[in-house]
């Protein structure tokens, strides 16, 4: 187990065009660190960087304390799960599991107990015979993670591991890979496009963008304090709604009403004359559901409602807003970066699941005026970011890691040998 | 409502580098690529690009081997008496013609055994396709004698079977004539290679989703119209391929006609009157003519499969 | 599928197989016709006799057999292995590697698949008399290459662009050499494939009638095709149509064999080239 660093790194492809540009990032010991960003924002390019199977146009890659820049991958004792899996098709389950023993010619007896040890903790014991392409989806990930663990590596590195899968399928290997990773403490990368394994997964989350990074922080802090527009609205589902707005003293003009600011924000956003203001889905509700304690912190404005969405447990609803051509070409670009297809200015609102609004007509809304964020349109900068509170959020979720990291090392240690312990730990896996 | 369309998405286009410029990584792999492939290459050139061009230059001259003193450089002279002599127009007319039958009929018949393949049921597809096989595997002598054998007057069993067809008896000549002669040779070659192009549209079948034939079902398709217009345009790629693949090959036919006829009764094909003009009679400046026409007639023929219907091979390839 | 049916495309099958078959049939049943049964103007033979097979393998015509089947095996495994050799490697830079001329070699291999025959053997008979090539097994390799080389580059380049080569690097990441992953991992997936395009190359090569007739002159590299388009000439008998029979149901067997151990790799082989390719 070991820490990643990484300083300064950049890879330049043949036309000249860099896919990483001068990322830095330092991965501690047993972190679970989670690249994420829209399609062609290089985090598979990273990934295949630390693991060796691209070059290093320049920086340095420290693994453990020794630099591997121009280490072969098979040096540098990185196990690696393939966005398709990569499981040999001439091999049986068993052997693809043991395929990177094999190589390292261990012995017969101890290559089947390590297997073996292996598809318990996977519940593949009944598979081991067969071959990858008899397999289903879920069972040739688990394969595909088997052979990363059956050996003692540096880090676990994922690329997309769980995008093959169905939605269901997809739920379940999200908990069996933390559930992992928190019991085996081992440093984890895990490359992803997909925000709800980003949240759940990472102790922290590296959101990037064009070959750079954006923010590094705890899945809460880029939730509640994202820097820029572009983690802002990548993060969050249904995503952060941005609407025009004008500020006029410690108020703000939208198309929703006036939002009143703090003082904090309201200095910070002095001087635009043009913003957009930032408000997740869950900071409104329909106004004749709030109660009178809470009324006051927001505002309150009426709007015609174009469609509602009930789902049993919440309840969304769309509600269109006019926005100045430049706020729009603004918002347009920034869907098409975030690969989404957002063809409307509309808001997207959540309202309680037992509220009466109805589609097409008017309805009154509250919304929470304390966590809105104000962006300016030309850079992207969130003005009124709290870093501190940011850093607070991170401070706390490293906190609790190290707190997991420690009993889950004690637990193993406490335990004869380090193989029980893994038994021990697959009931719990196979129960879940 | 405020509606906004996207305008067609431009996206952020990788910076190139300046034309001309490549990396040490992509020459290196320009130079290993042809490393490769460079010794299949030069081989197939050697093989095929030098004997033309060899047979190209022996064409222009008067050149008989039992006779080489007299070599002599005549130009066109070989053209001119080939393209004058009604020989070269009879054989051409009869390749033509051996050429049209035979790709038409196995087109069809190839597309019905192809739709039965398609549908045939598990347990007897691995039985169909081995015996679909076996004509494309044997040798084209083997089949020509087989079918000859039969229809032959004296060890058939063709004119015993077949009495029953007004003008077949006991006695009928296959190879007496010039038109029975076609036809049996015909039979052969549909024969043998139909299960080829069967195979070839079955890929071409493999590659229409099924769900198209759904689709027409609900809208209210007969078969045939199924057939016409959702299964065959959809398959359009593959049928040209094995048209175009077969036609070239039907028109180099040479075996069967040398085992069944020897080129009696005007059954003689152009491949044929190349081989007679310079293996059997030594003449090397009028068969390598005829070889260069040979080959001209199916560069022209390619060529106007490849222009006039539009076969783009890549997108037969799947590389579209 | 309602019984109606299935009666119907099992019936389909059966009449498929008959006509693929018959003439097979018909071939094998001459051969087991004795001289004098041959004219009997059924398709079955009257008695069964070996004779047909004795006179091709001990008799009279061995001389002029077995030796032509002792070259039809000889030249034709030698084609192919140096086509397939060659081929692979080019398949091998096609589908793995990124350079200007790929284009060039597929279309190459096209041209050169559909070339009319007879305008090499032209030059070559010439060529062959002047160099010493006539006659000899290299004299017929060679040539045989422009048959087997194009649809080996085909069919392996199609083969070649299935094998999921990621799993290189997984092997790598999993600790394995350059030459481990080769080993360990590129060449079991690759086998099939090539050895998919030998039986295919084979084939064709086996199948070859018009270079053997013209560029051999007696056994020394006479191939089997050529021979038995030849007996009627050579043979003293007045009908060698029984020997003939005999020496096709010879050359017959060795492709069913293949065909029957190999038929679905032999059919992903022949559409992947022609279709996919």
């Amino acid at each position: 187990m070991a820490s990643i660093e990484m300083t300064n790194i950049v890879k330049k492809y043949g036309d000249g065009f860099p896919a990483v540009n001068d990322v830095s990032l330092d991965i501690a010991d047993g972190e679970f660190m989670i690249l994420v960003g829209p399609s062609g924002c290089g985090k598979s390019t990273l990934l295949r960087m630390i693991v060796g199977l691209e070059d290093i146009t320049s920086g340095d890659m420290v693994i453990g304390g020794k630099r591997v820049n121009d280490l072969a991958p098979r040096d540098r004792n990185l196990s690696m799960v393939f966005q398709n899996y990569a499981l040999y098709p001439h091999m049986t389950v068993f052997e693809n599991i043991a395929f990177p023993l094999r190589l390292a010619k261990t012995p017969d007896d101890e290559v089947r107990r390590k297997v073996n040890a292996a598809s318990d903790v996977l519940e593949l014991k009944e598979h081991l015979e067969r071959k990858p392409a008899n397999l289903s989806g879920g069972q040739r990930q688990r394969v595909a993670m088997g052979r990363a663990i059956v050996r003692d590596a540096e880090a676990f590195l994922f690329d997309e591991p769980l995008s093959n899968l169905d939605a269901k399928l997809r739920g379940q290997m999200r908990t069996e890979i933390s559930r992992l990773q928190r019991r085996l403490g081992i440093t984890t990368v895990y490359v992803t496009h997909d925000q709800t394994e980003a949240m759940t997964l990472g102790d922290r989350v590296c959101v990037l963008r064009k070959g750079k990074i954006q923010q590094v922080a705890s899945p809460r802090e880029l939730y509640e304090q994202p820097v820029n527009l572009f983690v802002a609205g990548f993060i969050g589902s249904p995503p952060m709604n941005f609407l025009p707005a004008t500020p006029e003293g410690n108020r703000l003009k939208t198309p929703f009403g006036d939002i009143e600011l703090d003082e904090r924000r309201a200095a910070a956003v002095a001087g635009h004359d043009l913003l957009l203001v930032g408000i997740r889905p869950e900071y409104f509700e329909d106004a004749s559901l709030v109660d009178d304690a809470k009324r006051p912190v927001g505002s309150i404005f009426r709007a015609k409602v174009d469609v509602t969405e009930w789902l049993g447990d919440s309840q969304y609803a769309y509600i269109p807003y006019d926005a100045p051509d430049s706020i729009k070409a603004h918002l347009r670009d920034l869907s098409k970066e975030l690969d989404s297809e957002e063809l409307r200015t509309q808001a997207i609102v959540s309202i309680d699941a037992t509220s009466r609004i109805r589609e097409g007509r008017e309805a009154e809304f509250w919304l929470d005026s304390r966590k809105v964020h104000v962006f300016d349109p030309e850079s992207g900068e969130n003005l009124t970011r709290d870093a501190e509170a940011g850093a607070e959020l991170t401070r706390l979720a490293t906190q609790d890691r190290l707190e997991h990291l420690e009993s889950a090392r004690a637990q193993q240690d406490g335990a004869s040998d380090g193989q029980t312990g893994a038994r021990g730990g697959a009931t719990a896996v196979g129960a879940a | 409502m405020t509606q906004t369309t996207l305008p067609p998405t431009k996206k952020t286009a990788p910076v190139s580098a300046p034309e001309g410029t490549v990396t040490d990584r992509s020459r290196g792999e320009r130079r290993l690529g042809w490393m490769l492939a460079g010794p299949a290459f030069l081989v197939m050139l050697a093989v095929t690009a030098y004997p033309i061009a060899q047979a190209i230059y022996e064409s222009l001259f008067s050149y008989r081997l039992t006779d080489p003193a007299n070599r002599e450089f005549i130009g066109l002279g070989n053209y001119g008496v080939i393209l004058t002599d009604p020989l070269w127009w009879q054989s051409l007319g009869v390749t033509a013609l051996i050429t049209f039958i035979t790709v038409v009929v196995e087109l069809v018949l190839g597309f019905a055994l192809a739709m039965v393949m398609a549908k045939a049921l598990s347990s007897i597809r691995p039985v169909v396709r081995a015996a679909i096989l076996i004509p494309y595997a044997v040798i084209t002598v083997v089949s020509a004698y087989a079918w000859q054998f039969a229809f032959d007057i004296n060890s058939g069993f063709v004119n015993s079977w077949f009495t029953w067809i007004p003008g077949v008896s006991a006695d009928t000549d296959w190879f007496g004539d010039w038109g029975t002669s076609i036809f049996v040779i015909c039979l052969a070659e549909i024969w043998k290679t139909t299960p080829f192009i069967s195979l070839l549209l079955l890929a071409g079948l493999a590659q229409v989703p099924e769900v198209l034939q759904e689709a027409a079902k609900v809208d209210g398709a007969t078969w045939w119209q199924r057939l016409r217009k959702v299964t065959l345009p959809n398959m359009k790629a593959a049928i040209m391929v094995a048209l175009l693949f077969r036609t070239l090959d039907a028109f180099r036919i040479f075996d069967s006609i040398f085992v069944m006829t020897a080129g009696a009764n005007g059954t003689e094909s152009v491949s044929f009157l190349a081989y007679r003009q310079t293996i059997s009679r030594l003449e090397i400046g009028l068969g390598s003519a005829v070889s260069v026409l040979l080959f001209i007639s199916v560069v022209l023929i390619a060529f106007v499969f490849i222009k006039g219907f539009k076969i783009d091979l890549a997108q037969a390839r799947g590389e579209g | 599928m309602s019984a109606r049916k299935k009666v119907l495309w099992i019936l389909g099958g059966v009449l498929i197989t008959v006509y693929c078959l018959f003439p097979i049939a018909w071939i094998v049943s001459l051969s087991l016709k004795a001289p004098g049964d041959l004219n009997n103007g059924g398709f079955l033979p009257s008695a069964l006799t070996w004779e047909n097979y004795e006179l091709i393998l001990s008799g009279d015509a061995s001389g002029l057999f077995l030796p032509a089947l002792r070259n039809s095996f000889g030249i034709c495994l030698i084609a192919t292995a140096i086509s397939c050799l060659l081929a692979m490697f080019a398949a091998y830079a096609i589908a793995r590697l990124d350079f200007p001329g790929k284009k060039v070699i597929l279309s190459t291999a096209l041209v050169v698949a559909i070339f009319p025959i007879i305008s090499i053997v032209t030059p070559l008979f010439n060529l062959w008399r002047n160099i010493g090539l006539y006659d000899t097994w290299p004299g017929l390799i060679i040539p045989y290459l422009s048959l087997t080389l194009p649809i080996s580059i085909w069919t392996m380049s199609a083969f070649f662009r299935e094998i999921p080569w990621e799993m290189e690097q997984a092997a790598q990441v999993d600790g394995a050499t350059s030459w481990q992953a080769f080993r360990r991992v590129i060449v079991p997936l690759a086998a099939p494939g090539v050895f998919t395009t030998a039986i295919i190359a084979f084939f064709i090569a086996w199948n070859d009638f018009l270079y053997g007739i013209s560029l051999t002159s007696t056994s020394a590299a006479r191939p089997v095709p050529a021979a038995i388009g030849l007996f009627s000439g050579e043979s003293q008998f007045v009908e060698p149509t029984g020997s003939i029979a005999a020496a096709a149901v010879i050359v017959t067997i060795p492709v069913v064999v293949l065909v029957l151990l190999f038929q679905r790799r032999i059919v992903a082989g022949l559409t992947n080239g022609a279709v996919k390719g």
